[in-house]
């Protein structure tokens, strides 16, 4: 055991590794290097800036004071945002971000477990078609398509909620069930198919023939078992999250990190791209590790290699 | 016949002695016609009715995207003086006037844009876009994913054992994050590329968010077609006819092309058709984000990031993109799960 999870560890290690030296060297392929604007500056301020940010340095010196300041936790300082750090923009984005994002991966697990349990259950049925209808119909619809649906009906037909902005609790509907309308679908899929499959087992007649109700079966023995598949997918459910949210917070102009990468990805603020690309792949990288092994210690059947 | 009464008779029938005759030889034969494994799927899918209904209105998209472009009276960057920002059906004051005048004007079935630019006509190019992005995605992903997959599977051992450590790393790395990256650091080389080297013209018209999204595809989507091929050829590899074409001296690219993919077909093109869908989908959110086709080409993405400004007061130049999208992603779903259904069942979790 102990031996599988230093080398999952290892294995997220390498990868936020091979993601920062990535994003460092596709970096200093732009031609003209990161200052090259609108407006050029003058070769003093040229120079000056060359040196504020070690320009001027040969790459291998650049690299390494990079992953130094990686490591140390250190994103780098905005270049169009005077005054501000990567870690001043994500220290202020990301709760937000999270919060939303938070609360719509625990919605759509509340809703989607339920409703794909109860699908199961009444498999072949008319309810399990409807739910298995709308469903695979949440699967077709792009976040970016919901969530200006939404807009144009529940802002601009109903007025009920308010369309941008993240200030009351009311603020928080429309984007949130727009994160959260895909996951719902997928994981009441995956939670149908593996319940189904649980139910055709041997413990379950076992369960049956031995006098457990029907309540206690669904819930205790088969839902137990079922549940497996939807947990390793929490970890492409929070890569979804995290790349929805940068549609989210567009739309509904939230003052989040996704919204803060993409003015930054507009107005070409290089160390903003590079900082938050490394943080959100560590973030997905250490969620997928611990849900790797979270997987292994709740299910003892899956043999460890 | 009467019933023999003789006890110590053995109860023979005489006819049970006589020769067949030929209606009692047919029935004897069990063999059927053969049905090919072909012949088998398609008549599963055949048979399947929300995947011939899905095949149905895809062909109908197709048609749309790919066809009537040609016919139809507008271009999606002509920018028709004074006809900027009309509703469904209607003309501007221009093209009241050459009514008037008897002569026959193709309404704007969408309305127009804000730079008079006929939305329909605009609609059908997004979505050949949408849907070349998807279909040529998902060949590149075929093709490196299988190739790779087989070649893992097929030599094994050590070459499998770092193949399959490559695959991991990439598995983990967060795409669309590399995808954005290299669509904003692609902009400058491959523009310059398209502008100062001759022969690369077709940069522009494609535009470099499309080519570094098809790079990344290339580089970072065939992983889990590459699991996928391996572990059928896993199998596969085993089977005596492998030993056979070995004994025969086939060559290794030889028993993979001819032995191995060609009997992970079903696998192939189930898996190549769920990634259609999904191509779409991550080319629809970069466009929505911008970082996509370049003007004034559009794809059905940046159509509904185009349409977002002016969301209340043009509702359907939002809706029209957006519900196609919807369609297309979700008929290609239902078709994949019909072709998974007929041609590989195994593949179902």
């Amino acid at each position: 055991m102990t031996k599988y999870i230093i080398k999952r560890i290892a294995l997220g290690l390498l990868t936020v590794f091979i993601v920062a030296t990535l994003t460092f060297f596709l970096m200093r392929l732009v031609p003209g290097g990161p200052f090259l604007s609108e407006k050029t500056p003058s070769a003093a301020t040229l120079k000056a800036l060359e040196e504020k940010y070690h320009f001027n340095e040969p790459l291998s010196v650049q690299y390494r004071i990079y992953m130094e300041n990686l490591v140390k936790g250190d994103f780098g300082v905005s270049m169009k945002r005077k005054g501000t750090t990567v870690n001043d923009i994500i220290a202020k984005g990301f709760p937000v971000s999270a919060r939303i994002g938070g609360l719509s991966i625990l919605i759509s697990f509340c809703i989607g477990v339920p409703i794909g349990t109860y699908a199961a259950y009444k498999r072949g049925k008319f309810i399990d078609k409807i739910i298995m209808f709308f469903a695979t119909c949440g699967i077709a619809v792009p976040s970016f398509v919901v969530s200006t649906i939404l807009l144009i009906v529940f802002s601009g037909w109903l007025g009920w909620f308010p369309s941008f902005g993240l200030t009351t609790p009311l603020h928080y509907v429309m984007p949130v069930t727009a994160l959260c309308v895909y996951p719902t679908a997928y994981i009441s899929r995956l939670m149908r198919s593996s319940m189904l499959d649980v139910l055709g087992q041997d413990y379950m007649r076992t369960a049956k023939a031995k006098g457990v109700g029907q309540f206690s079966s669904l819930f205790k023995h088969a839902l137990r078992n079922s549940i497996l598949p939807v947990v390793t997918y929490l970890g492409p459910l929070l890569a979804y999250t995290v790349v929805g949210s940068f549609v989210i917070e567009k739309i509904f102009n939230i003052p989040g990190l996704g919204r803060d990468f993409i003015s930054s990805i507009t107005s070409r603020d290089y160390p903003v791209i590079m900082g938050t690309t490394v943080f959100l792949a560590l973030l997905l990288v250490a969620i997928n590790v611990v849900v790797d092994i979270v997987y292994k210690i709740i299910d003892p059947r899956i043999k460890l290699k | 016949m009467s019933e023999n009464k003789n006890l110590l008779s053995f109860q023979l029938k005489t006819e049970d002695f006589e020769k067949a005759s030929e209606n009692e030889k047919q029935d004897l034969v069990v063999m059927r016609e053969s049905v090919s494994f072909w012949k088998d799927g398609m008549r599963r899918l055949l048979r399947n009715k929300i995947a011939m209904v899905s095949l149905a209105v895809l062909v109908i998209i197709m048609l749309f995207a790919f066809v009537v472009p040609y016919f139809y009276p507008y271009t999606y960057k002509d920018q028709i003086r004074g006809s900027e920002n009309l509703d469904p059906f209607e003309y501007s004051q221009e093209e009241m006037t050459r009514i008037e005048n008897g002569e026959s004007v193709f309404p704007h079935v969408l309305g127009t844009d804000n730079l008079g630019r006929d939305l329909a006509i605009r609609l059908m190019m997004g979505a050949r876009v949408s849907l070349l992005v998807g279909i040529v995605a998902s060949i590149i992903v075929l093709i490196i994913g299988s190739v790779y997959g087989a070649v893992s599977a097929y030599f094994g051992g050590f070459v499998d054992i770092i193949m399959m450590r490559i695959v991991d790393i990439i598995y983990t790395v967060p795409d669309i994050l590399i995808i954005i990256l290299l669509s904003v650091v692609l902009k400058h080389p491959l523009q310059s590329i398209a502008d100062n080297v001759p022969g690369f013209d077709w940069i522009n018209t494609i535009g470099v968010g499309l080519i570094s999204i098809f790079i990344v595809f290339g580089l970072l989507y065939w992983v889990g077609m590459a699991r996928m091929v391996r572990s059928q050829i896993l199998t596969l590899k085993e089977q005596e006819y492998v030993t056979a074409a070995r004994a025969l001296g086939a060559g290794h690219g030889r028993i993979i092309r001819k032995h191995l993919l060609t009997n992970c077909i079903g696998t192939l093109i189930v898996i190549t058709t769920l990634q259609i869908p999904s191509s779409i989908f991550t080319e629809s959110f970069l466009s929505f984000l911008g970082l996509g086709v370049a003007a004034p080409m559009t794809s059905l993405g940046s159509m509904a990031s185009d349409a977002l400004e002016g969301i209340t007061s043009y509702p359907h130049r939002l809706l029209a993109p957006a519900i196609l999208i919807s369609v297309i992603i979700l008929t290609f779903n239902l078709f994949g799960d019909g072709l998974r259904d007929a041609f590989d069942p195994k593949l179902k979790d």
